[in-house]
């Protein structure tokens, strides 16, 4: 259920089509689990990456296959960018046995080993000595591959976050940490919470490459991770990135976001991340309004489609609960 | 069978699978270059090197999470806590992480990880290192605990803990490190989840693991010069629990007295109490009876921390209650 790809780009050159097509799916992806949501077709939390895609997408295209990802609560659509299928995220929305965790995780706890997604977590900051984990297991097995760690901008304050950090750049673990600064931990302002005007210094803290990037465009967002990532290939170094981001919807879908102006949101919504994209491929010719429209539509009857079968699935066997508690 | 330390008989288990499986490591704080804060890894950095063998920064819920996410890739951590009282700082990582991963992924992240340290009250260490952990982990499903007593036991159960693709808490004792009795020669492994009687009799059942364990064989001592003979059970895995050895016992003793070094409320005894009376109802003589440390921080003074503490006594007085001796 994934769109798929019909333009090839040179190996470092970013291959916009793709980016633009996979905005677009994550945002009607979001969309429609919130319609489902409204319609009660599911319960619990349900946290919304709607205005954040281009993070997503341009880290995605950064990555290889044996990489390995890790996130907070706020990942469906991270989920899908590292190979689970839509239909799979969105079953376990559904609490469906289909699902990528068989219904036990809920909306924050997509996993899929085969993918090397360690997780959608519930605990601010606590995925961060995992993905250090991960990293250590990676220089232990020799293997190739990096560690991306997903983080918020309120995770920057959480105590593991710090033990996390020091011990991947001590001991030179390959670990990205990617923060998401959307700018409100829950429903407080960052700068109301935190020592520093940037959350990348939290980096110096440790000694610890770092940088900062526009989150809004998925071709800049590409542009700073891949050398950052292909670096990290060869060094071996741990990287901060902080990515400023913002999210369209509140925290939660039962957060009207009330802490914020109007104004503000639109302010981002003007540099909405697919809309400049879709911008930019008009400009360079490489695809036409109608066609921009034709994908609109192809994106939302993927995503009905996945929700069909999603629908359609059987939920887990009672005899489920107690299974996985133990190996 | 050759007389090992309880303090060997742990570093071997870990020498022993280390040799045997290259994704197994050991990381804590002091593990390494000091050879161990109880020296229970001594010369295991020689043997194995640093990228086995890694000192942490005082950093518990970051290391325990960097085990649980070596796990998640395929490695067999050993994580060693200085002490349970540090460990507490990683109960994060421990409960809601390594309890929960398998769970949560729908059975696609196995935790093959052991924590492993000292627990409970050693010797006017005060409240803040005198804090036993059992019945907060046992609470939570996903977890093995084991406690142990013997050198044996130690390397048995290490082995066990170490080979399960289970999170495994080991909980273990510096007052009993040093302590010294027979392991087997060769490979000893003992299961999880299988107690054993460490004395027979048949009067009357005294449950009771880890370190307050040698409390109670000196209380049996006693007892049996008076002419009570006490049975006494060790189930040495508190989660998954031999429920089938402490029924078993209680059926022939009809007399059950629990002796734990943990706070009465909502403790593992209590537990063990509640299977007891659900499952053996007809089959006792007298109420259970409870001999826990009292509901207090653990004091610093000496003649305070004895009296905090479960002592042989009291033991010795709940024995003879139930068998309405006094």
């Amino acid at each position: 259920m994934m769109p798929k790809t019909d333009s090839k780009s040179n190996a470092n050159s970013p291959d916009k089509l793709a980016m633009y097509k996979e905005m677009l799916f994550y945002r009607r992806f979001e969309e429609r689990a919130n319609l489902a949501y409204t319609k009660q077709k599911f319960s619990g939390f349900l946290h919304l990456h709607i205005g954040q895609e281009a993070v997503c997408v341009g880290v995605q295209h950064a990555l290889e296959e044996q990489d390995y990802l890790i996130s907070a609560y706020r990942s469906h659509t991270q989920a899908i960018a590292k190979g689970i299928p839509a239909e799979q995220v969105l079953s376990e929305l559904f609490g469906k046995v289909t699902g990528c965790s068989r219904g036990k995780g809920g909306s924050m706890h997509m996993f899929s080993k085969e993918k090397r997604f360690f997780g959608g977590h519930g605990i601010v900051g606590a995925q961060a000595p995992i993905a250090v984990g991960g990293a250590f297991a990676i220089k232990y097995k020799e293997e190739a591959a990096v560690m991306v760690c997903y983080l918020g901008d309120a995770a920057m304050n959480q105590g593991q976050v710090f033990e996390a950090m020091n011990m991947a750049a001590t001991w030179s673990l390959p670990v990205l940490f990617v923060i998401e600064n959307n700018q409100y931990g829950m429903g407080t302002d960052i700068s109301r919470t935190t020592s520093v005007d940037h959350l990348y210094k939290r980096a110096l803290g440790f000694d610890m490459a770092h940088s900062q990037v526009d989150g809004m465009n998925c071709v800049t967002v590409y542009e700073h991770m891949k050398p950052t990532i292909d670096k990290m290939r060869v060094d071996r170094e741990p990287h901060l990135v902080e990515v400023l981001t913002y999210r369209y919807k509140g925290h939660s879908v039962s957060d009207p976001a009330t802490y914020r102006t109007k104004e503000e949101v639109q302010e981002y919504q003007q540099r909405d991340p697919i809309t400049q994209l879709g911008a930019l491929l008009v400009k360079e010719s490489l695809a036409s309004e109608d066609e921009l429209k034709a994908w609109d539509k192809e994106a939302k009857e993927q995503v009905k489609a996945a929700e069909r079968v999603a629908d359609a699935a059987p939920k887990p066997p009672q005899d489920e609960v107690c299974k996985h508690v133990f190996v | 069978m050759a007389v090992k330390t309880i303090r060997e008989a742990l570093n071997e288990a870990m020498i022993e699978e280390m040799q045997q499986d290259p994704n197994i490591f050991l990381m804590g704080e002091e593990v390494a270059e000091y050879n161990g804060a109880y020296k229970v890894s001594k010369g295991m950095l020689d043997k194995f090197g640093p990228k086995r063998v890694i000192d942490s920064p005082i950093s518990e819920g970051g290391f325990a999470g960097l085990g649980v996410g070596a796990a998640m890739a395929g490695l067999r951590p050993i994580i060693e806590m200085m002490t349970w009282n540090f460990g507490i700082q990683a109960f994060d990582q421990i409960i809601n992480h390594a309890a929960k991963m398998n769970y949560m992924s729908g059975g696609q992240f196995p935790m093959p990880i052991v924590f492993r340290g000292p627990n409970g009250a050693a010797h006017m260490l005060s409240a803040q290192h005198s804090q036993n952990v059992d019945p907060m982990l046992c609470n939570v499903p996903g977890l093995k605990v084991v406690s142990i007593s013997t050198p044996s036991d130690a390397k048995g159960l290490l082995k066990s803990a170490i080979r399960d693709d289970n999170p495994v808490i080991f909980l273990e004792s510096e007052m009993m490190y040093g302590f010294k009795g027979e392991v087997p020669d060769g490979e000893h492994v003992i299961p999880l989840g299988k107690g054993e009687v460490k004395h027979e009799g048949h009067d009357v059942t005294v449950i009771t693991w880890g370190k307050i364990l040698h409390k109670a064989m000196k209380a049996v001592e006693v007892l049996e010069e008076e002419g009570i003979s006490v049975e006494l059970v060790d189930p040495r895995t508190l989660v998954p629990l031999d429920e089938e050895i402490i029924f078993n016992s209680v059926r022939k003793t009809h007399r059950v007295v629990i002796f734990e070094e943990n706070w009465p409320f909502a403790s593992v005894g209590s537990q063990i109490s509640d299977r007891i009376q659900s499952e053996c109802f007809d089959e006792l003589d007298a109420p259970i009876a409870r001999v826990s440390q009292q509901p207090v921080p653990v004091p610093y003074a000496e003649n305070l921390e004895e009296v905090a503490l479960p002592s042989k006594e009291e033991l010795i007085e709940a024995v003879k209650k139930v068998c309405y001796r006094n």
